[in-house]
């Protein structure tokens, strides 16, 4: 039986993609029109500060799939075009090619774009963001060995970077306006441990410290400290944070509030469009509140509630949000968004850099993070999943069996 | 159809139950399973990308990836969630007295 009907999404990244191999993975035989503005296929990010900006792999191992594999499964994907307009009561949307295309149902998985640094020269050249492949690509290209590289923000992308850039031979000077390194992510203690463990590969972190102003004839020569001291550093990458894309949704009158506000199948307010990835705010059960996401996983796993929501065959999406970064020889990785914890336990050996914090919260598991440590992580996220009650002291006990706890 | 050649890789007390080992044969790396008692092996890099899986977890008949959390079934090597796509290559094992065995091709 053939189906006319014509799914689209916006937004031709993780998210976006997962929606349109659901679409086929499930059986859908309608058409699926998968559009983005980038000019690549679906690509990974999480590479582009670490194997990608190393030059360690090339941009086709990125591709989620490559490009024989998205005709094979017949989704139609229309790179460097970017959707103008959506047009709920003519169920249409507009490309900035004049182009109109109707749709059945709509994804929105436009993602997030970088905060820019509001200050006199962060228009000059050699002064970067970091969050597509083309920002990737000029930053290697700009990258000397015994470059001075300036990094702003302390965050995930910024430690990561700084990271990369000092195995490539720069000298890393990361700024950080706040008195703690990623401190929207991680408690105090893990930003304690990051600031050594980064302080110990050479990395000059100074916190509580902004940029005044970036000067240059022509391009980036230095950055200027508020006080008047000067840095001279011939790149510098900035890594503020995102903003969710809303605007072609809220435009169209959607429901918004810090991201498309989506349920917990990926359904927005219009019964026929579905929103997934970094732009949804969309409940989280078991935190028991609503969250938007910056995340491999949820891109992925969301993306794929929103593919079968458009089917009608969506189960509610709620899982432990999981993330994970890599710096130097350091996986971390993190479970939940622990809030208001009473205890923590950590296991392992912190100045070793193989470890586990846990946050307890009336006896259960509320969020972990670990360095070099992904196995007891995983306990953890099955122990938190089950509310198991579990005491501080038996977590922090060498001789503990971290899967013998899930067994009780 | 090629031979299989049995290597030695460790020892049944080496592996508890519900948790694996990473071993080398040569240069092939290898991940060895305990599943309820009973012994298996896969290759022991995800097939998404190259992360060892000795590092992952397992739970029931199934390793879970360290890194994006993919999941396979230890026995078939099958890929059971994204975003590996591709199998896991899986090996014959046999136990002789408290030795257990990995068969390569040759
Ligand atoms: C450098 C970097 C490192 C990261 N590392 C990690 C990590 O280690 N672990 C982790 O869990 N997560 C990591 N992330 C986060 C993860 O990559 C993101 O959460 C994920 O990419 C989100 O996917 P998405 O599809 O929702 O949005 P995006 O990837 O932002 O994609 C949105 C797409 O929509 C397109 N688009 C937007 N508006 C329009 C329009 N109007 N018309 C057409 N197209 C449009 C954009 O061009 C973009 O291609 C990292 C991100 C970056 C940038
Ligand atoms: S490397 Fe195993 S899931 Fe990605």
């Amino acid at each position: 039986m053939s189906d006319d009907r014509t799914f689209v999404i916006i937004g031709a990244s993780q998210a976006g993609g997962w929606v349109a191999q659901t679409l086929r993975n499930e059986g859908f035989e309608g058409k699926v029109i998968l559009i983005g503005e980038e000019p690549y296929l679906p690509y990974e990010r999480p590479p582009l500060s670490k194997a990608a900006l190393l030059g360690e792999v090339t941009v086709d191992s990125t591709y989620f799939w490559q490009a024989d594999a998205l005709k094979e499964a017949d989704i139609e994907v229309r790179l460097n075009t970017r959707v103008t307009a959506i047009d709920r009561d003519a169920k249409e949307i507009e490309t900035d090619g004049g182009e109109r295309i109707t749709y059945d149902k709509l994804a929105i998985t436009t993602g997030a774009r970088v905060r820019k640094l509001p200050i006199e020269g962060a228009d000059l050249p050699g002064v970067f963001y970091l969050r597509t492949m083309e920002d990737t690509l000029a930053i290697r290209e700009a990258v000397k060995d015994g470059t001075t590289a300036m990094i702003v923000g302390g965050g995930w992308i910024g430690l990561e970077c700084a990271a990369t850039l000092t195995k490539l031979g720069c000298k890393s000077i990361v700024v950080e306006a706040a008195d703690r390194l990623c401190g929207r992510a991680v408690t105090p203690e893990i930003s304690d441990w990051m600031l050594n463990f980064h302080t110990g590969h050479d990395v000059d972190v100074r916190l509580s410290t902004g940029i005044e102003k970036f000067e240059g004839d022509g391009k980036l020569e230095r950055a200027v400290l508020p006080g008047g001291d000067s840095i001279d550093c011939s790149i510098a990458v900035v890594g503020i944070g995102v903003i969710p894309n809303v605007e072609l949704a809220q435009d169209a009158g959607l429901d918004i509030d810090n991201g498309i506000v989506v349920d917990e199948r990926a359904c927005t307010s219009d019964p026929v469009i579905v929103a997934a990835g970094d732009v949804t705010n969309h409940p989280n059960d078991l935190l028991g509140r609503r969250i938007r996401l910056e995340s491999y996983e949820n891109a992925q796993n969301q993306g794929i509630t929103a593919g079968k929501a458009m089917l009608g065959t969506a189960e509610p999406y709620s899982e432990i949000p999981w993330f994970w970064s890599d710096q130097f020889d350091a996986n971390l990785q993190m479970i939940g968004l622990p809030q208001d914890w009473d205890e923590t336990a950590t296991r392992g050996d912190v100045a070793a850099n193989e470890f586990v914090t846990f946050y307890l919260k009336d006896g259960v598991i509320d969020g972990a993070i670990s360095v070099n440590n992904p196995r007891d992580l995983r306990v953890g996220k099955r122990l938190m999943q089950g509310k198991k009650p579990v005491s501080a002291a038996e977590l922090e006990d060498p001789e503990t069996k971290m899967q013998a706890l899930l067994k009780r | 159809m090629s031979e299989i050649e049995y290597h030695a890789v460790a020892k049944t007390n080496e592996i508890m139950e519900e948790d694996v080992k990473g071993v080398f044969v040569g240069d092939e790396e290898i991940a060895v399973y305990n599943v309820e008692g009973e012994y298996f092996a896969t290759h022991g890099v995800c097939t998404h990308e190259n992360v060892g899986l000795a590092d992952g977890f397992v739970e029931g008949d199934l390793i879970e990836c360290p890194l994006h959390s993919a999941c396979f079934e230890i026995k078939t090597g099958k890929a059971v969630n994204p975003p590996a796509e591709i199998d896991l290559k899986t090996y014959p094992v046999k136990v002789e007295g408290d030795t257990i065995y990995v068969g390569i091709e040759k």
